[in-house]
């Protein structure tokens, strides 16, 4: 089967540094795949060129076949690209629904006439968007909380709309940016169960960064370790473990110490 | 916000009967002398003062952007309007609607124009710049033949009434206020609260935010065009950046992002330098006063983000009625049983 997502080759530069280079990965339907490494290794940089908020300096991205490059970063979220971010970025002062139903606004297109005018399809199409946006929180047991202002959200749910704002996106690839810092073991399981449960329910591939190494090691099944800018190795949970260079990387080698 | 409700259909009746209303009182109010002539004059800046902070706070509230340049786009759509109906001959009340489009228009090409390149900074950078475009604007009428240049544009003609300055207002806030509640004003709204998140979510931010700023601009062109056929005399010096501050003023007190805030304020900041004639020179300087108070004690604006709601409203009344109803019915019941 083609992958969903294809990345050959890419690179960036700033400046004098290069952040990431010779990066690839193929990311097939419905696959979990870990990105992890020390900080500063250059992860959040990936996810930042996969949603072209930054230009690569070198290489493509292609998903489900085409070509994402020099396409603003909102074309690329309509074409299947969606993502939470490390620090929580939601729409603050909106109420939770409204969170929602502005990340479903691709799936509306009434014109602004139309909705001074409030013509037919304005209304059709609002209602619509309103069953979807509460379908969605309802399977996160946010639907409760719909007319709340997101920021008045405990940390655990805020990170959980994040989640839900993005797949209203109805994205094919989803990334997920440190989803489970700040949260304690218990949040970290019950997280580990969401990001299955989207999984299997929205047939999402999903790339995680992460540093909860109980996390990575339960959910994913592939596994990618970026040091200074450049893969290190990638595999399978276990064999990522048992990797002397990963070890190195987080830890220092013998010889230095 | 979701207006989605069975009720609908009985909001916008209700709301368009307290409209009419509303008007029908003002007029016998006119016409049986309970407001002056002055006082009934009074109407018409208020009414111009509505269009400016609504349309200012559309970009400033809910955009979250800081444009001061809207006597610019005010005077575009002044002189615009204007100049049609200087060269119209048609009934004044035929006119002067046409000519209020026309400058709307005019003034929300002009926002595209300038929005383009000045949205693409921020905060104080966006001020400076839109500042810079303002002075440009009438810089540039000043030393046009066909504006009148410094002397002015003269004999525009009395043509705005009472009532088409309320025909606009109502026009303005329903549109700004059906955009804000529609997927382009999310849109909008999410640029406010966190424009990285928006583009992530799939909204293109840069066609939203000249989007609202021409809207904006538009709406000050109208009331721009409102403004000229109430003076019946056009000179540039009017539309400096004291009179852009003024608009901002109206909108930061009422409250960014908040419709009913400005609608409030602006009435009430226009009425009340008249009111305090009586004081003569502490004028400005009780008017300061109060802006500093009212900053100091509600940095939020007067009304903060606060909408008026009619249906809300009532059916809070209905409910406040209801439930003293079954309290009193749950005594009776209490002290039988």
């Amino acid at each position: 089967m083609a992958p969903v997502l294809d990345v050959s080759n890419l690179g960036i530069r700033f400046g004098g540094l290069q952040a990431l280079d010779d990066f690839n990965i193929q990311v097939a339907g419905r696959e979990i795949v870990g990105l992890i490494g020390p900080n500063g290794a250059g992860k959040t940089t990936v996810f930042n060129l996969l949603t072209n908020v930054y230009h690569p300096s070198g290489g493509g991205i292609k998903l489900t076949g085409l070509d994402t490059r020099g396409k603003p970063t909102h074309q690329v979220t309509r074409h299947g690209i969606a993502r939470t971010f490390q620090n929580i970025r939601l729409f603050k002062s909106l109420s939770v629904i409204d969170n929602v139903k502005i990340a479903l606004h691709n799936s509306m297109n009434y014109s602004v006439l139309a909705a001074c005018l409030r013509l037919f399809s304005y209304w059709k199409q609002e209602k619509a968007a309103e069953k979807t946006a509460l379908e969605l929180l309802s399977m996160f047991d946010m639907e409760g909380s719909a007319e709340a202002p997101a920021g008045s959200l405990p940390y655990g749910a805020q990170r959980r709309l994040e989640i839900v704002r993005a797949l209203a996106t109805n994205p094919k690839v989803l990334l997920l940016d440190e989803p489970a810092a700040g949260m304690n073991p218990s949040e970290t399981a019950e997280l580990m169960r969401t990001i299955h449960d989207v999984r299997d329910k929205f047939g999402v591939s999903i790339i995680l960064i992460e540093h909860d190494m109980s996390l990575v090691m339960g959910i994913c099944e592939r596994i990618l370790v970026l040091n200074y800018g450049l893969i290190i190795a990638q595999g399978t949970p276990d064999e990522i473990r048992n990797n002397p260079l990963v070890i190195e990387a987080y830890l220092g080698s013998r010889k230095e110490a | 916000m979701s207006g989605l409700n069975a009720k609908t259909p009985f909001r916008y009746a209700l709301n368009a009967a307290s409209v009419a209303g509303l008007y029908l009182l003002l007029m016998a109010l006119i016409r049986y002398r309970v407001l002056n002539r002055y006082q009934a004059l009074m109407l018409i800046p208020i009414g111009f003062n509505i269009i400016l902070a609504v349309s200012l706070n559309l970009s400033a509230g809910f955009l979250g952007q800081l444009p001061l340049g809207h006597a610019g786009f005010m005077s575009v759509g002044g002189y615009a309007a204007a100049l049609l109906t200087m060269n119209l001959n048609m009934p004044a009340n035929v006119e002067l609607p046409i000519a209020l489009v026309f400058g709307g228009f005019v003034a929300a090409g002009f926002g595209v124009l300038i929005g383009l390149p000045a949205l693409r900074l921020k905060g104080d950078y966006l001020a400076i710049i839109t500042l810079g475009f303002g002075e440009i604007i009438r810089v540039i009428i000043l030393n046009l033949d066909f504006t009148g240049g410094a002397y002015g544009l003269k004999g525009i003609g009395r043509k705005t009434t009472v009532t088409w300055v309320y025909i606009f207002v109502v026009i303005t806030l329903w549109t700004i206020n059906a955009l804000i509640r529609s997927r382009h004003g999310r849109a909008i709204l999410s640029i406010r609260e966190d424009e990285i998140a928006a583009e992530a979510s799939g909204i293109p931010t840069t066609y939203y935010k000249v989007l609202a700023f021409s809207i904006s601009a538009g709406f000050a062109g109208v009331a721009g065009g409102l403004y000229a056929h109430y003076l019946s005399i056009l000179d540039p010096s009017a539309f400096g950046f004291m009179r852009s501050c003024e608009i901002l003023v109206i909108v930061v007190l009422g409250g960014l992002g908040s419709i009913f805030g400005s609608v409030v304020s602006a009435a009430a900041l226009t009425v009340l330098p008249e009111m305090l004639r009586g004081f003569a020179e502490y004028r400005m300087v009780i008017y300061s006063l109060l802006l500093i108070g009212v900053m100091i004690f509600k940095p939020s604006g007067l009304c903060g983000k606060y909408e008026f709601s009619l249906g809300n409203t009532l059916g809070g009344i209905q409910a406040g009625i209801r439930r003293r109803i079954l309290k009193r019915g749950g005594g009776v019941n209490g002290s039988g049983s």
